[in-house]
């Protein structure tokens, strides 16, 4: 049996930070204490300085696989996740065909094997074809490998149709992960509505967009008495919601994304197209709300939204560039600098929300060091500071708005059932 | 310091301003003489793409380059075909590489001037992106208020119309607020867009309020598709709540003159009255348009002269 030793790393907890070793046999945690021997024949990490995570996982992904392979690809977007410390994504079913099927969860299942760096769960769609005319086949998918069901992109507009996804993939034991976007109120806008858009003159997306929806799934989860997860809240708003929801004791639970706690739409008049994102960056309120919402566990989890996209689709027009980011490389960096040297989380806090959070919520393996638990570990050097290059990008997208930001946090090894799967 | 390319007055200074505004009185004065001809541009090439139908920003821009002896190109693309053809990179690439020296562009989408200036050693001119910018539209409003009062401080410019849509709404606020005017906006809910107030710009609560004491009246064309759109309900109704006539013009001041960027539409913006009135400078508003358009290519081709992007 394969045998890996960490030594003498500071190994980040639920409820706190402590420097021990960690032996590893086979693909599970075999013993976690001070002052352990490396068994003979163990692989030794020197781990003095840096700080153990339980794997990082991400769900919310896009790896284009099958019918974009010229965006990304499972192989690379794999390579580009365990780069970022991440051992285990969840990817969305936006693919062409769309993983509307037994068959294409089990085509990416079989790849993200075949591949064999990090840990690929596929999404299904909600609805056939993304349309929002007619379920899905849940059953299907979820023993096919499925996860999840949402139909990330194209939200799901008629409230019926999301009412009977919700009682209906409960019985499978699926939540619906909810891409809360009112297309009505969108009406063609690309960045956030305010004063940045009308500086620019670029057709803004109101809050309302967002928040509509998000309410929506918030009183169809509380009356069905089902679960339903919020994708990437971008606002204020949708903060408060969820707050209050929670409160009442309403089944939900929500993610955010890097970008809408690091950034504003300042940005996006300099007509950078690698600043299109949906939901849009919003305002200096925003901001601080979604802090304070992931400080207090309103927002339960950081996720990626990792959208790359060609080159070609992003220099282009700002209207017709392609919405996304390709974020898998750059969220944790971004993560610690932002929310743990700015004071907002802890470090058990931080991996909490980008690891044993997002576990929970998908009931997912991994998400804390723990003996007997999946060998799915991260090493990062805190200290360590660079600056953001796409040019380093091993996803093929390369559309960030981030180059040039100087970050702490420099992930190292990257560890998937206790193989090595990324070191610098 | 006026650079490169004229993408905006948002990031003009007042200096760029009355230097553009100084060169176009010159520029004025040939344009009333019988023979047009300036040799200052003799061997530049000024090449108008335009995405969007126009008759008088790209005609007037043509005049303007053939007066200075510039020779000109005209194309046409529609909007369909940027998302179908080749990319505006592309067309940049392929208009430089014929050594064009002025690129004016008219284009559907905010910010598509600023991607091509990215791309291209020719000089980039902003003829009106989006819902962004028309900065020479407003540059000739300003020649035009220029000449009737001398400057801008303590000028109340009302403009009224579809503000939200308005490229010349924005372009007249970012300059006029620098120029040390006022300015007043009015426009039903649905078509003032969030934020401008924090631009400089006053908002108004009624028609009288916009109109009052104004030494200048602008309106903006409605476009009939905002009502499609459910913007508003119908002409009728909107030259009735938000159109001005003759009575209301008894708000502004006793010498305030009349603008619009044209094309207008008769009774709707302005009753057939304002706009025929004496006070009305909608035609002297074209006229200018030429002379500050030959004055603001006179400027950035003399720039490429001395500038390392000249070859």
């Amino acid at each position: 049996m394969n045998k890996l030793f960490i030594r003498g790393g500071t190994a980040v907890f639920p409820d706190r930070c402590e420097e021990c070793d960690i032996l590893v046999e086979g693909s599970t945690i075999a013993r976690i204490g001070r002052g352990l021997k490396a068994p003979a024949g163990a692989r030794v990490i020197e781990a003095q300085g840096l700080h153990v995570f339980p794997g990082l996982i991400d769900l919310h992904v896009h790896l284009r696989e099958p019918g974009f392979e010229y965006k990304e690809d499972i192989a690379s977007g794999s390579a580009a996740a365990v780069r970022g410390g991440f051992t285990q994504v969840c990817c969305m079913p936006n693919t062409d065909p769309v993983c509307d099927n037994a068959a294409v969860v089990g085509y990416i299942v079989a790849r993200g094997k075949e591949v064999g760096l990090c840990k690929v769960r596929p999404i299904g769609a909600i609805t056939r074809g993304e349309k929002g005319e007619q379920l899905a086949e849940m059953g299907k998918m979820k023993d096919a490998g499925a996860v999840a069901v949402s139909d990330d992109g194209r939200p799901v507009s008629d409230a019926r149709m999301m009412r009977l996804a919700m009682e209906y993939a409960s019985d499978f034991g699926l939540v619906c992960l909810s891409h809360c976007e009112d297309r009505s109120l969108v009406d063609g806008g690309v960045v956030n509505e305010g004063y940045n858009s009308t500086l620019a003159g670029l057709k803004g997306i109101p809050r309302a967009a967002e928040e509509i929806m998000l309410a929506r799934e918030i009183i169809l989860a509380e009356t069905l008495g089902k679960r339903v997860h919020i994708c990437h809240v971008s606002t204020k708003g949708g903060v408060q919601l969820l707050r209050e929801a929670k409160a009442r004791g309403v089944a939900v639970t929500a993610e955010t994304c890097p970008h809408y706690f690091t950034l504003t739409d300042d940005i996006v008049t300099s007509f950078d197209a690698n600043t299109k994102v949906n939901p849009p960056v919003r305002e200096a309120e925003d901001v601080a709300a979604i802090k304070a919402g992931l400080a207090d566990g309103t927002l339960d989890c950081i996720v990626t939204d990792h959208a790359p996209h060609h080159a070609d689709e992003k220099n282009v027009e700002y209207n017709l560039a392609a919405f996304g980011i390709s974020g898998i490389e750059t969220s944790f960096s971004l993560s610690y600098t932002a929310l743990v040297r700015g004071g907002v989380l802890t470090l058990p806090q931080l991996a909490d929300r980008m690891s044993a959070a997002p576990a929970r919520v998908l009931s997912l393996e991994g998400g804390t060091l723990c003996e007997g638990g999946a060998a799915d570990i991260m090493l990062a050097d805190l200290n360590e500071k660079y600056v953001i290059d796409s040019k380093d990008f091993v996803s093929k997208g390369k559309n960030t708005p981030f180059n040039g930001t100087e970050v702490y946090g420099r992930v190292k090894y990257t560890i998937v059932d206790g193989d090595i799967k990324f070191g610098l | 310091m006026i650079g490169k390319d004229f993408l905006g007055l948002c990031d003009a200074t007042a200096e760029d301003i009355v230097t553009i505004l100084d060169t176009a009185v010159g520029m004025k004065r040939l344009l009333t003489q019988n023979l047009k001809k300036l040799p200052h541009l003799q061997g530049r090439t000024v090449t108008t793409l335009f995405y969007e139908n126009s008759t008088r920003t790209r005609c007037s821009f043509e005049l303007a380059a053939k007066y200075l002896g510039a020779g000109t190109v005209n194309i046409s693309a529609s909007s369909s075909s940027v998302q179908k053809g080749e990319t505006l990179i592309d067309t940049g690439y392929t208009l430089d590489a014929m050594k064009n020296d002025i690129i004016v562009i008219r284009h559907p989408m905010g910010g598509a001037p600023h991607l091509l200036a990215k791309h291209v050693r020719a000089s980039v001119v902003n003829g009106g992106d989006g819902m962004n910018e028309h900065p020479t539209q407003a540059l000739l409003d300003f020649y035009t208020m220029r000449e009737k009062f001398g400057g801008f401080r303590g000028l109340k410019v009302a403009i009224l119309g579809d503000i939200k849509h308005s490229r010349v709404a924005k372009s007249n606020l970012f300059g006029l607020t620098k120029l040390g005017a006022e300015v007043v906006l009015y426009a039903p809910a649905t078509l003032m867009p969030q934020g401008i107030g924090r631009m400089g710009a006053k908002i108004a609560r009624s028609r009288e309020e916009a109109l009052s004491g104004a030494n200048v009246v602008m309106g903006l064309r409605i476009q009939l598709e905002r009502m499609h759109g459910g913007l508003f309900p119908s002409l009728s109704e909107y030259a009735r709540y938000y159109g001005v006539s003759e009575e209301h013009l008894r708000f502004a001041d006793k010498d305030c003159i009349v603008m619009h960027p044209g094309p207008v539409n008769r009774g709707v913006e302005f009753t057939s009255g304002v706009i025929d009135a004496e006070n009305s400078k909608i035609t002297e508003q074209v006229l200018n348009g030429v002379a500050v358009r030959m004055a603001l290519l006179f400027l950035l081709c003399k720039n490429r002269q001395g500038g390392s992007g000249n070859e």
